[in-house]
């Protein structure tokens, strides 16, 4: 795989996620088109330019861990996946259906280069403490220098265990753990603010004892700054709070809590793809 | 040979629906019912009831532990509080507080767990329960429901109401197969004989009800005289009706969509071990997690249709011989 640190390249292939993620979920008649698209950049800039990871070596004990702990949102992991290298692009279009290795959540005994089986929410940040203590206790040998990157929901930080790991990092110091809060505003049933509002966000993680960091989660030059100053942040783990739009690329969908979990119809489907053209 | 009704079994409503009508029925004639959801109300039917009782409707966000922790503080103060989630998340999340703060000092609160089994489908088994049935029945004191159709959950999630006590209510995703006429009585603890057979009786529970009637009249054609049980309630369990059916089919099958391991079918094997004891085949998902599909290729695929109850059925009349 070709990994870039040029903005305008990172957006281009941002954007053709974008569309193999409209395609997918529409083929698939199901799925969670917001989410996918409002973690676009994040998950593609991650990939192709942050993470220390070779497709061609999966295992490779010093790869970065990348989690994404809402797991719904699989579709533009696997269509990132698939561009890097770890699975066939020809697939993608089996989203869901029987036998495909591309399922409904990310589940590894299915695609075995992802790093975390996801689906039930509130789980992925624990795991990624876990991941990153295992590689301070590999210093100096094969898997020492690995870190973990958690892409969490913003629904998904209600759970009680988010906030257990958010203590437990800071005290324990896990300095090569990378929180991502894809900050759109909306889950499930309608907008953050009106279901359980979790304000003031900053300061509760500044609480918990983390660095963090705001930045416009489209804006990835932004994302790239941010991600440079979580690397260099010793002895504190670092949440980034990614202000998105939900549904980003698509008018219709954009801020629109319908499509959090609704399939684009093919008329929607066709409209999508033209304004991502 | 007894006369057979047979069946219809037009397809009716998914049970999740049916519950959510019950709750609202409740909610006019009884000001104590409370509802809690986490964040899925669409999805389990509560915001019909939250959108008629803003006020007694507890919206808990994604935080299912929490959600079943606060049910069991509004049970303890009074209220009758039904909280509702899909049930792997209500369930396994919220299992410490089930255990702690509602089995141990038996509190009113009834807990509905809807996306049971594997025919929620293309979602895949992060959020599909096949361990419900265990994990509730493993509690002390508490009551688990699982009805077959829209008519079983409604009339049963108003018994629930009415019962003083913890339950457990199962339900499913997909519009399913009617298996009882309107105006239907039910009873907790009390399983429903639907057809009678003298070679062998096919128990089973929610979705498998209406499998295992068209696995007996399958049987029929085929000289086989199948009884089918629905066991609509988990536990307390029928004892008695298991005893009778192991003394005069001498054979039994009990299926389910869900773990063999903890399921109805073990919880059948101990009292006909008790009781009875007669050869047994069970129906059930066996010892692994499924997958992403439609619901009805993952029915066949998982061995959950009539034609594997049939199949278990022929097995356990030739162990009888
Ligand atoms: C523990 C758990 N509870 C409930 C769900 C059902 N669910 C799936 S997505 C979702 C909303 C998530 O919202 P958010 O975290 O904000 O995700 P995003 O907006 O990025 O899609 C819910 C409640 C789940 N998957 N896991
Ligand atoms: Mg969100």
């Amino acid at each position: 795989m070709q990994k870039t640190s040029d903005v305008a390249q990172l957006a281009a292939i941002t954007k053709r996620m974008r569309r193999t993620v409209i395609e997918m979920i529409t083929e698939a008649g199901s799925g969670h088109p917001g989410g996918s698209l409002s973690a676009a950049e994040i998950v593609t800039t991650l990939f192709f330019d942050v993470l220390r990871h070779d497709p061609d070596n999966p295992q490779w004990p010093d790869r970065d861990r990348f989690i994404l702990s809402k797991g719904h949102c699989c579709p533009i992991l696997y269509a990132v996946m698939a561009e890097c290298g770890y699975c066939p692009k020809d697939k993608l279009m089996t989203l869901r259906k029987l036998g495909s290795i591309y399922q409904g959540h990310p589940d590894v005994r299915f695609l075995p280069s992802l790093e975390a089986s996801t689906g039930s929410l509130g789980l992925g940040l624990s795991l990624g403490i876990g991941m990153s203590l295992a590689a301070r206790l590999n210093k100096g040998k094969p898997g020492g220098k690995s870190r973990s990157y958690v892409v969490l929901g913003d629904g998904e930080i209600q759970e009680g265990q988010i906030w257990e790991a958010a203590m437990a990092a800071a005290f324990l110091h896990v300095d090569n753990l990378v929180a991502i809060v894809d900050y759109n505003q909306i889950q499930l049933d309608g907008f953050v603010k009106d279901i359980m509002s979790l304000e003031p966000l900053a300061d509760k993680w500044r609480g918990f004892g983390w660095h963090v960091i705001e930045a416009y989660g489209h804006d990835i030059a932004a994302l790239q700054n941010a991600f440079g100053e979580a690397s260099s942040m010793q002895g504190k783990p670092t949440c980034i709070l990614a202000h998105t739009i939900k549904g980003k690329g698509v008018s219709f969908m954009e801020n629109n809590p319908k499509f959090h979990g609704t399939a684009p119809t093919r008329e929607e489907c066709a409209k999508a793809l033209q304004e991502l053209a | 040979m007894p006369t057979q009704t047979k069946y219809a079994l037009p397809l009716g409503a998914a049970t999740r629906e049916a519950f959510g009508k019950a709750l609202v029925e409740l909610g006019r004639t009884n000001p104590n019912i409370v509802a809690l959801d986490a964040d899925l109300s669409k999805s389990t039917y509560t915001a019909g009831f939250a959108k008629e009782f803003p006020d007694r409707f507890i919206e808990c966000g994604i935080a299912e532990a929490n959600m079943i922790a606060i049910g069991a503080g509004l049970a303890s103060a009074g209220k009758i509080p039904f909280a509702a989630s899909f049930s792997v998340f209500a369930m396994n999340k919220g299992f410490e507080q089930l255990r702690v703060t509602v089995a141990y000092p038996s509190v009113n609160l009834k807990v509905v767990g809807t996306h049971s089994g594997i025919s929620i489908g293309e979602d895949g088994p992060s959020q599909m329960s096949v361990e419900d049935l265990s994990l509730a029945c493993s509690l002390p004191g508490f009551t688990v429901i699982s009805p077959a159709d829209e008519i079983a959950m409604i009339e049963l999630v108003k018994l629930a109401a009415a019962h003083v006590g913890p339950v457990f209510i199962r339900a499913g995703r997909p519009k399913v197969a009617r298996v009882y006429e309107a105006g239907r009585t039910f009873k907790i603890g009390e399983s429903i004989e639907l057809l009678e057979g003298s070679d062998v009786t096919l128990m089973a529970t929610g979705l498998l009800v209406a499998e295992s009637i068209r696995a007996a009249e399958a049987l029929e054609a085929e000289g086989i005289s199948a009884g089918v049980i629905d066991f609509h309630t988990i536990k307390p369990l029928d004892r008695e009706a298991i005893a009778r059916a192991a003394r005069e089919t001498g054979a039994i099958v009990v299926s389910e969509e869900h773990l063999v391991d903890g399921g109805l079918g073990v919880r059948v094997a101990q009292v006909v071990a008790e009781m009875h004891p007669v050869p047994m085949e069970f129906v059930g998902i066996q010892n692994t997690y499924a997958e992403s599909a439609t619901p009805e290729q993952l029915l066949d695929k998982y061995g959950l249709l009539a034609r594997d109850v049939a199949a278990a059925a022929r097995r356990v009349v030739q162990r009888k011989r």
